[in-house]
């Protein structure tokens, strides 16, 4: 089973998210979106949206540099386990308790008011459920990292990510006898993986590459497409 | 000089008569739909008044088109594009859906339903959104409606800046004109600029502003961007709409639904031709009254053989070109000078154009006095304010306002000398400016207004567009994959495209 869980059901979470993903761009564009309720109600959603996705981001960002960090390379920079231990606790700390904040305000809204919760989908209140759930595992994993001052915990969920990545067929074994609360949290965070792309999730993608176009592919302000045959559209 | 052709309208607010058959025709064919029931992409305001949302004119408000920085260049209102995407999580500009209004419908079931009762029942109204029961209705697509509510709630209205207001509240002093309004689509559009998913584009062959609707993520900067508020939200399918400027008609060389039905035959199509190198520099000249003339120098003239050539050259069709020749815009807007963009302070260009309305002589008793010369009366003692249509329609400048004015009044005194005395008044004709010629073509398009004379409409160009051998079988217009419905039995993608609060209801 904890093979199961830590050595196959990454790679099927990571194809589906992959594979999904790439379906419903191409298939479904038309359902690719934020799905913004701002419109419906700005009272709540303006400081919710805000604390949560800075919160969000700055913990996705955290885990991304955190955990898949080549070993050697933090090793090469002098950086020490203990060190990145306490800054993960420190800013990770500060990022769930924004997400936290945000995701509660959003949460409630989302239940409790009237125009919001009829124009919610089942999945729009499962995802954020999962989400609060995620975090709440998250901020309650820092009480048993300040027992693991050392970082040495966390090295192995670095070796466990990484073995992932690099195909290591013993990747699983890392994880073997961490706390559950560890376990758990990872086990909740490959689902949110496997559930991406069949959720409003796939904004996330967007809002990676969308900026990027934005500011830097696009000379100026304006659009202007020519339907000319042979002539592509300028700008896109 | 780049040549490109823009559909341009412009309607002749002195023989609106706010029927909204407009609205009507256009929600009928574009926006019955669950999501945008509150979206009317042609509504008609009652001025003064604060409009549809509420106070869209005050963009100190609501931030929206562009604002000239010190450098002498233009940027959106609600700032540069880093500025933009850092309100992407909570939109500061947006408007709620009770700045429009919350849609509604009635229980029109309890009519025929409701058991033997001592009253008489009663179709109570309910939310369009959450389907619960609404005790009273706030607000509406049309609140205003020939000055309905209080004076001081409708003074407001943003076009007073500049006015000592308080006297139009008195019932004597009273004024009122309808403003139809639509999607300008802009030579400058705010809410292309703000896009960041990049959705929004303007057609190069004819300049109409579309999204597309596959590309549109829902980040809303568009709807803030847009000064005119011609922007909606789908709330239902979570993306963003405007007015298509019935471009499947167009393309046909149909007049829009909105052109096409109106009653008071006070809307014209035509074609423009337009210097596209030339638009930066006119959008941001610094004194906003410059804007007008700015734009005007912005399009070319399709009689000169220079720019015949050069649209050639760019590809332009011939019966483009000769649209342009006959274009009621053309005419209206550049040779005779009689209608003006909507708000030009915002920097947009925009596209559709409005002819002052013409009122009566604010005092009776004064009228004999003041229509001195010609039996044209002083523009001045006319009951609309001339400051309030200058803010509306050329950034508080009067000058041009008050020639419009004098010309469609010209016009009147010249052809009742014309009919009634049989009297050529070359006088009045020269004092605005103006030929006999020049006011007898004014007359056939403005007063007889001919259904060929009001829409000069040339169609697409299929042939250099797409290959037509594509096409066979296609599908028309689908919101899914090719030639399904859109919707598919599996729900895989959560692909509730269109959510029906209805269906929730009991």
């Amino acid at each position: 089973m904890h093979y199961f869980i830590f050595g196959i059901y990454p790679y099927i979470a990571l194809s589906v998210l992959l594979i999904g993903s790439i379906a419903r761009y191409e298939r479904d564009p038309f359902t690719w979106k934020s799905s913004s309720s701002q419109l419906l109600r700005r009272k709540q959603l303006i400081v919710g949206s805000v604390l949560f996705h800075i919160g969000v981001l700055t913990i996705f960002v955290g885990h991304f540099f955190g955990l898949l960090t080549p070993l050697p390379l933090i090793e090469a920079l002098g950086i020490t386990h203990e060190a990145k231990q306490i800054l993960a606790i420190a800013v990770g700390g500060a990022g769930a308790v924004a997400a936290l904040l945000g995701g509660f305000i959003l949460l409630y809204r989302r239940l409790a008011d009237p125009r919001i919760r009829a124009t919610s989908s089942t999945m729009d209140i499962l995802i954020l459920s999962l989400l609060m759930f995620q975090l709440c595992l998250g901020a309650l994993s820092i009480t048993v990292s300040l027992h693991h001052i050392d970082g040495s915990e966390m090295v192995k969920f670095m070796m466990w990510a990484q073995g992932i990545f690099t195909l290591d067929p013993n990747a699983a074994s890392y994880t073997q006898g961490a706390s559950w609360i560890f376990q758990l949290h990872i086990l909740t965070g490959l689902t949110i993986f496997l559930i991406f792309p069949f959720t409003r999730l796939v904004h996330i993608a967007s809002g990676i590459f969308v900026p990027l176009r934005y500011l830097f592919l696009r000379s100026g302000y304006q659009i202007v497409r020519s339907k000319k045959r042979g002539q592509k559209h300028p700008a896109e | 000089m780049k040549v490109r052709a823009q559909i341009g309208m412009v309607l002749n607010l002195d023989k609106c008569i706010g029927c909204h058959t407009c609205s009507v025709t256009c929600k009928n064919v574009w926006t019955s739909r669950d999501g945008v029931e509150y979206a009317w992409f042609n509504n008609v305001e009652t001025k003064p008044g604060i409009g549809y949302p509420k106070d869209w004119e005050n963009q100190k408000r609501w931030n929206g088109g562009w604002e000239r920085t010190k450098a002498g260049k233009i940027r959106p209102k609600q700032g540069a594009k880093w500025r933009i995407l850092a309100n992407i999580f909570g939109n500061p500009d947006l408007p709620e859906i009770d700045d429009y209004y919350e849609p509604f419908t009635f229980d029109y079931d309890h009519l025929k339903s409701a058991p033997e009762m001592e009253a008489f029942p009663t179709a109570r109204p309910r939310s369009l959104i959450s389907g619960e029961r609404m005790e009273k209705i706030e607000w509406g697509p049309n609140w205003e409606e020939i000055l309905g509510g209080e004076f001081s709630k409708r003074s407001k209205d943003y076009n007073f800046e500049g006015i000592q207001k308080e006297m139009y509240g008195l019932y004597e002093q009273t004024f009122m004109m309808y403003l139809p309004r639509l999607c300008e689509h802009c030579l400058n559009p705010a809410c292309v600029s703000a896009c960041p998913s990049g959705a929004i584009y303007k057609r190069e062959e004819d300049g109409v502003v579309l999204i597309d609707q596959e590309k549109c993520r829902g980040w809303r900067m568009c709807v803030s961007a847009c000064p005119y508020k011609k922007i909606y939200y789908n709330w239902s399918s979570g993306k963003s709409e405007k007015c298509t400027l019935c471009y499947p008609r167009l393309e046909s060389g149909l007049p829009t639904v909105c052109s096409e039905t109106c009653v008071g035959r006070i809307r014209y199509i035509g074609v423009m031709l337009y210097d596209a190198d030339k638009i930066a520099e006119a959008a941001s000249v610094e004194n906003e009254k410059d804007l007008y003339d700015a734009q005007l120098g912005v399009f070319l003239d399709p009689n000169d053989p220079a720019v015949i050539a050069a649209a050639r050259a760019e590809g332009v069709p011939e019966d483009w070109i000769e649209g342009a020749r006959n274009s009621p815009i053309w005419k209206m807007a550049i040779e005779w000078k009689i209608a003006f963009p909507l708000h030009p302070e915002y920097r947009t260009l925009p596209m559709v154009w409005y002819v002052p309305p013409l009122s009566p002589i604010q005092n009776a008793a004064e009228a004999g006095m003041i229509a001195a010369e010609d039996g044209m009366p002083d523009v001045k003692s006319l009951r609309i304010p001339v400051q309030y249509l200058a803010n509306l329609l050329t950034a508080g400048d009067e000058a041009p306002v008050v020639s419009a004015l004098e010309r469609m009044l010209a016009m009147r005194a010249y052809m009742r000398s014309k009919t009634v005395d049989g009297v050529i008044n070359l006088g009045v004709a020269k004092r605005v400016g103006m030929t006999p010629q020049q006011i007898d073509e004014m007359y056939q398009l403005m007063a007889i207004a001919n259904y060929e004379d009001r829409f000069v409409i040339p169609t697409t160009h299929r042939e250099v567009v797409e290959d037509a051998y594509d096409l066979r079988g296609g599908c028309g217009f689908t919101d899914g994959n090719g030639c399904s419905s859109g919707e598919s039995s599996g729900k895989l993608f959560g692909s509730r495209k269109f959510v029906t609060p209805k269906d929730g209801w009991q």
